[in-house]
Formats: structure tokens, sequence, C-alpha cells
């Protein structure tokens, strides 16, 4: 059994690590409090080739294995989770076009996307359908060589700068079952009649800026079809956002490890009774138990990675990795916010803006409950744990 | 253009360093190794002429073949090509024993310029440079602020204590460049991905023609005689505000004492 990375692997996680704590680091509380956008922080993850991270490498990307994929959000999201976002979403949505595109679509996109000059934003979620992706109203009808398009999509990171967004909308609203009724579409959000609204207000996540996007009459070429086929949207979407499972796990082992690790700084420097508080056993415990939890959550989403790299169907791995480190972030943060007493709750500190920036992690990308009922289904198949 | 930058492995300088009792030298083992953080600066002004002028840079390291992923480091920042230098007769070499080595491994490669770090994080004895020019006969051009090329001629800020002198050369000419030179960037992705297949030549003593009485650590010239632990920090001093004008005094007098203004 290997637990080691490739010398590859530790190189990249090497520059994340330095990259993350002299350019991120410094300025992510400042800034995520005070609304900054990023712009520095940006255009280093572009230098770094990061926009391309799972673009082939004949459209000027890195196809990075989905370990190292992992390697990247774990280190962003240890020093500011906000930069993981909007970087994670643009990956899953040229994923969508590297894996579905049509070679004109890839030609067209791809090589702006992954050099950065251009970011991407993903349409699934509406007001009225998150989980139940089956369930969205967005709907596209063909009219000549366009598909025109109405309907409200939610919470889309990216979006008010995305170019393109891709959109789950219903090609037909009769099919049976309904997955085969969607489709993706690539939206330019410059189209006539996509109106976006402002920075949706959130408790955390900030410097990922989400929105709701209202389609009234749009007229979409109908060449921006993903693949060129209708009735495979649902399956597309679900295909290349399971390693977007691997990113929320990683990520939130990073959250998870920046939680440990201002815990135990903490706990060493803090006096009370007259006693540095990591002497106290019931501080121990709280570090015991995060380190172990973290060192859990860290093997099992590199399991995960590792099984999705091996090739074959890989999302009970993905599902079990991903409800684990969410579920273990939300633990470590408020565990560390704990740690630090009334300076916790102090904007002072870094451990309350990961006490608000973990909860999105068992939300996004699946809820918690939702991996839940997905992993069962696969062990009441029949399949077997490994 | 051809441009040679000579880097070294050091062990890990946030790391504590010990020292081995056994042969005077560092404890390898228990720190990790890396390229040495200056010779990131000296790799930068590299990448900025093979940018700007087209330059082809080589990487050169002495050392054993556990130090090859320091020249794929290296490499992983963009440079052409590595070749490194693997020898036991060179362990336990001082100074002049290295450069003796680099200067036959640059001597055995075509070059207009070599691009140093003044110093090493670990030795810091910024002889190594100045010694290589001296062996090789070639102008040095040493601690540059500021570096230009301009055809076959060299211009330098060379950093001193009150600000920096201008020193021209025509080339081929031996540099060591200070950490005010620039920012090095960080290594791409692609950079990572592409070290592990640019060309990397090994080397050994005898290929190169080196004179083997002069290396290793019988024939250094520094010998160590003696090694103790660097003594604890001292506690600062704590300059009190009593509203008096008194602690600004206090400040005052320190930093003149410490002869920081
Ligand atoms: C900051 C942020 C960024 C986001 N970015 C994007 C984006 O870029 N693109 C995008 O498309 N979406 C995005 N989302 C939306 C996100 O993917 C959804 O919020 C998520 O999928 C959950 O959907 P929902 O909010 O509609 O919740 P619902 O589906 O309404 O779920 C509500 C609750 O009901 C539970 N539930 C639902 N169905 C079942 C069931 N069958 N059995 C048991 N329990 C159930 C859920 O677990 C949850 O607890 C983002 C959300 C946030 C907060």
């Amino acid at each position: 059994m290997e637990f080691e990375l490739s010398e590859e692997q530790r190189a990249f996680r090497d520059v994340l690590r330095r990259f993350a704590d002299e350019r991120i680091a410094p300025v992510a509380r400042d800034w995520e409090l005070s609304g900054r956008h990023p712009t520095e922080i940006v255009d280093g993850l572009a230098e770094l080739g990061l926009f391309g991270i799972l673009v082939p490498e004949e459209y000027g990307g890195l196809a990075l294995d989905a370990v190292s994929y992992g390697i990247v959000f774990e280190e962003i999201s240890r020093a500011w989770m906000g930069i993981a976002g909007f970087l994670g979403t643009h990956s899953l949505a040229t994923n969508l076009l590297t894996r579905f595109g049509t070679d004109e679509q890839r030609r067209a996109h791809l090589p702006d996307l992954a050099a950065g000059r251009r970011i991407s934003a993903l349409g699934l979620t509406e007001p009225g359908a998150g989980s139940d992706l089956q369930g969205i109203t967005t709907r596209a009808v063909r009219d000549g060589d366009a598909y025109v398009l109405n309907g409200v999509k939610t919470w889309l990171t990216n979006a008010a700068i995305a170019e393109p967004i891709v959109v789950l909308v219903v090609t037909d609203p009769t099919a049976e079952p309904r997955h085969r009724g969607l489709s993706l579409l690539l939206v330019d959000a410059g189209l006539d009649g996509v109106e976006i609204s402002g920075d949706i207000p959130k408790l955390g996540y900030h410097g990922t800026s989400s929105h709701e996007v209202a389609f009234t009459d749009v007229r979409v070429p109908a060449t921006a079809l993903l693949g060129g086929e209708e009735g495979l949207g649902f399956k597309q979407a679900v295909s290349a956002l399971e390693i977007g499972r691997v990113n929320i796990a990683a990520r939130s082992v990073g959250l998870a490890r920046a939680s440990y690790d201002a815990a135990v700084a903490y706990a060493t420097q803090r006096e009370a009774f007259g006693h540095p508080i990591a002497e106290f056993q019931a501080i121990q415990l709280k570090l015991a138990d995060m380190a172990t939890e973290l060192q859990a959550g860290r093997l099992m989403w590199h399991w995960a990675a590792a099984a999705m790299d091996a090739g074959g169907r890989s999302d009970l791995q993905t599902g079990m990795a991903k409800l684990y480190c969410s579920e273990m972030a939300l633990r470590a943060s408020l565990t560390a916010l704990r740690v630090h007493g009334g300076y916790g709750f102090s904007q002072e500190f870094e451990v309350e803006r990961y006490y608000r920036d973990a909860p999105l992690m068992a939300i996004g990308e699946g809820t918690s409950d939702i991996l839940r009922i997905v992993i069962a289904r696969r062990l009441i198949a029949g399949e077997a744990l490994s | 253009m051809k441009v040679l930058v000579p880097v070294k492995r050091v062990p890990d300088t946030a790391g504590e360093k010990k020292i081995d009792p056994n042969d005077r030298t560092v404890d390898r083992e228990s720190v990790e190794s890396v390229l040495c953080p200056v010779n990131e600066f000296a790799i930068e002004e590299a990448m900025r002429l093979k940018e700007q002028q087209d330059a082809e840079v080589t990487v050169l390291l002495v050392g054993p073949e556990s130090a090859q992923p320091v020249v794929r480091k290296a490499l992983s920042y963009g440079l052409d090509a590595g070749v490194q230098v693997v020898d036991d007769a060179v362990v336990g070499s001082d100074a002049l024993g290295t450069a003796e080595v680099l200067a036959k491994a640059l001597a055995a490669e075509e070059f207009d310029l070599v691009i140093f770090g003044n110093q090493s994080t670990d030795a810091r004895t910024c002889l190594v440079p100045a010694a290589v020019a001296e062996i090789l006969g070639l102008p040095a051009l040493t601690y540059a602020r500021h570096l230009e090329i301009d055809g076959d001629q060299i211009t330098v800020h060379r950093e001193h204590e009150e600000g920096w002198d201008v020193v021209e050369s025509s080339l081929p000419a031996v540099v060591s460049v200070v950490e005010a030179i620039n920012e090095p960037r960080y290594p791409s992705f692609k950079g990572i991905m592409a070290a592990k297949s640019k060309p990397l030549e090994v080397r050994s003593l005898d290929d190169l023609d080196v004179d083997t009485s002069r290396v290793g650590s019988d024939n250094a010239a520094a010998i160590m005689y003696e090694f103790r632990d660097r003594p604890p920090k001292e506690p600062g001093t704590i300059v009190e505000d009593d509203g008096s004008g008194a602690a600004a005094t206090q400040l005052a007098d320190w930093l003149v004492e410490k002869k920081f203004v």
C-alpha cells in the first residue's frame, strides 16, 4: 500500500503551499471582510496555469490527475476558501466542455478558459430546484437556428463575469424519465435578455461571487448546445461534476487544517489559571480529535481521487469522501473557535472565517443527506466495500 | 546567448540545522534539503534573459545523486537543461574546493554569462563566485542588484553599504546577484511537468579532469575545529511609554547604539 505522493505531486503541493502562504494568507482576512476583489491572487493563479487545471494540454491546459487536482484545492482553501470557490466552479465548467464539447466548442472556448483570459460558470440550481436537478424548469425552445431561453437560475458562482455559463435547461418537457429532456447550453452572459443580479449577500465564501441569473427570451445559437445533441445534459453534468466532490472533500480538509493549525498555535500561547491552555486535557482531547479526523479525511479524499484516476466507477468513494470531509470540516471549525474562547468570535482572528466558510462544504455539490442517499443506494444495490 | 546558473542544495533555511559531530558537516538527515533560496534570484534573472534575449539557460549543480530533485526544481522555473556533477570525492569540499569543481564544470560548457546567487543560506561565505571567476580568469561582477546586457557588454549595479557602484565588463563574465535584484516567480505547473523531461547530464570529476588533490574534506583549506549550538535567544527589551516622551528617547538611543541609524 502506498501513501506517498509522486515527486511531481509534491512539487505541485510545495509551490501552491508557498503561493498560499505568501500571497493569499497574509491578505485573506482583510480582503474577505472588506469585500475587496482578489485581483492579484487571480492573476497569480493564472500565471501558475491553474485556470487550465482540467483542460487538455493541446488546449493549453494541465489535464491534472484527480489527486493533483485535490492538492491544489486543499492548499488554496487552507489560506482562503473564497479563492478555491471561483477556481473550483471554473474547473468544473471547463471539465464539461472538455469531456462533452464538440471539437468546435472546445477550440472556441478552452484555450481562453485555460489561460484565464475568460472565466466560466455553471448554472444548474434554480430557486425551485437544487438537489432535485431533474425538477428544473428553465426552458429552451428550438426556433430556427437558435434556442429561446426562459427561466431563472440562482447561486451561480462567477456568473457576472462568465463567458460562457454552462446552463442546464429543459429541451423536452414531455420526456420520460425527465432527465432525458435536459440539455446543457453554453450561454454568453452578454446576450440580450440575460439579467444578472448583484452578489447575493451570504454568510461566508466571500471572494467568490454568487448571482441570480434571469433569462427572458434569450436567443442562444443552436451551436451552443453542449455536444450538439439534446437530452444528454443531466448525464453530462453528473459525470463531469463527480470530480467536484473530490474538490469539496479536499477543500474541506484544507479548511480543517487551517482550523487545526490555528487551534494549536492559540492553545500553546494562551494562558489561563497560570498554564498554557494546551496543558489542559479538555483542550488536548479537542486537538487530538481534530488531528485524527483531519488525517482520516485526507486519506479519504486521496483514496477517492486515486479511485477516480484508476478509471471505472468511483461515485461511492467520492460520495463518502465528500460527506465525511465536509462534516469533519464543520466540526473542526467549531472546535477551533471554541479553543479560542471569546477571541474565536472576534474578526481579529481567522477562525471565525473558517466557521463561516465551513457549512457550504456540506451543501454544495450535493448536500450531506443527498450523498448519504447516493451512498446507501450503491450499498443496497450490492456494491461491496473493498 | 548562453547562460549558466550554478545552484546549490542546502538544508531548509527555516529548519533547525544540526552539525554531525563525526564529520563536522551539516547533518542532512536532520532537516529537509531544498534549492538554496538565493539561487531563485539568479534563476529569475536568467529567465528574464531567456524571455528578453532568447538566452539558453543551463543549471549546474555539484552534489550527490540524491540532490537531483533540486536540479529538477531549478528546471521547473523554465530553464532549458541541467548538468550535475556527482562524485564521492567532492564530499566535504570547502568553498575553494567547490569552486575548483564548478570552474572545471563551467569550462566544459560554452557560455557567455554565469549567474550565481551571492551566497548560500547554509555556509554564507560569499566566496565561491569570485573564486570561480579567478580560476577561470574571467571578470567577476559580484553583489549585483541590477543587471543589463547589451551585445557583449554587461553592466551591473554592485551593491555595498552606502549604495551601489556601476560596474561594466565584456562577456563572458561571472556575476553574483543579491536578493534586491528581482522578485522571483513561482514555478508554473507546466514548468513542473516539463522539468521531468528536460535533458540532464551527469558528470564525474574524471570526466571534467578535476585535480582531486584540491577537493574533498582531506584537502580543504578551511578546517572546523569546534562547533557549538547557537546561544538561546535573549528576551527583547520592552520600552514602556509613560507619556513623558522618555520612551522615544530610549528608542532613539537604542537605535543609535545598535547602529541602525
Ligand atoms: C455559495 C453557494 C454557491 C453555489 N454555487 C453554485 C453554482 O455555481 N452553480 C449552481 O448550479 N449551484 C450553485 N449553488 C447551489 C447549490 O448547489 C445548491 O444550494 C445545493 O445543490 C442544494 O440545493 P438547494 O439549495 O435547492 O436545497 P434543496 O435541494 O431544497 O435542499 C434543502 C434540504 O432538503 C434536503 N433534501 C432535498 N431532497 C432530499 C431528499 N430526496 N431526501 C432527503 N433530504 C432531501 C437537503 O439535504 C437539504 O437539507 C451554490 C450554493 C451556494 C450556497
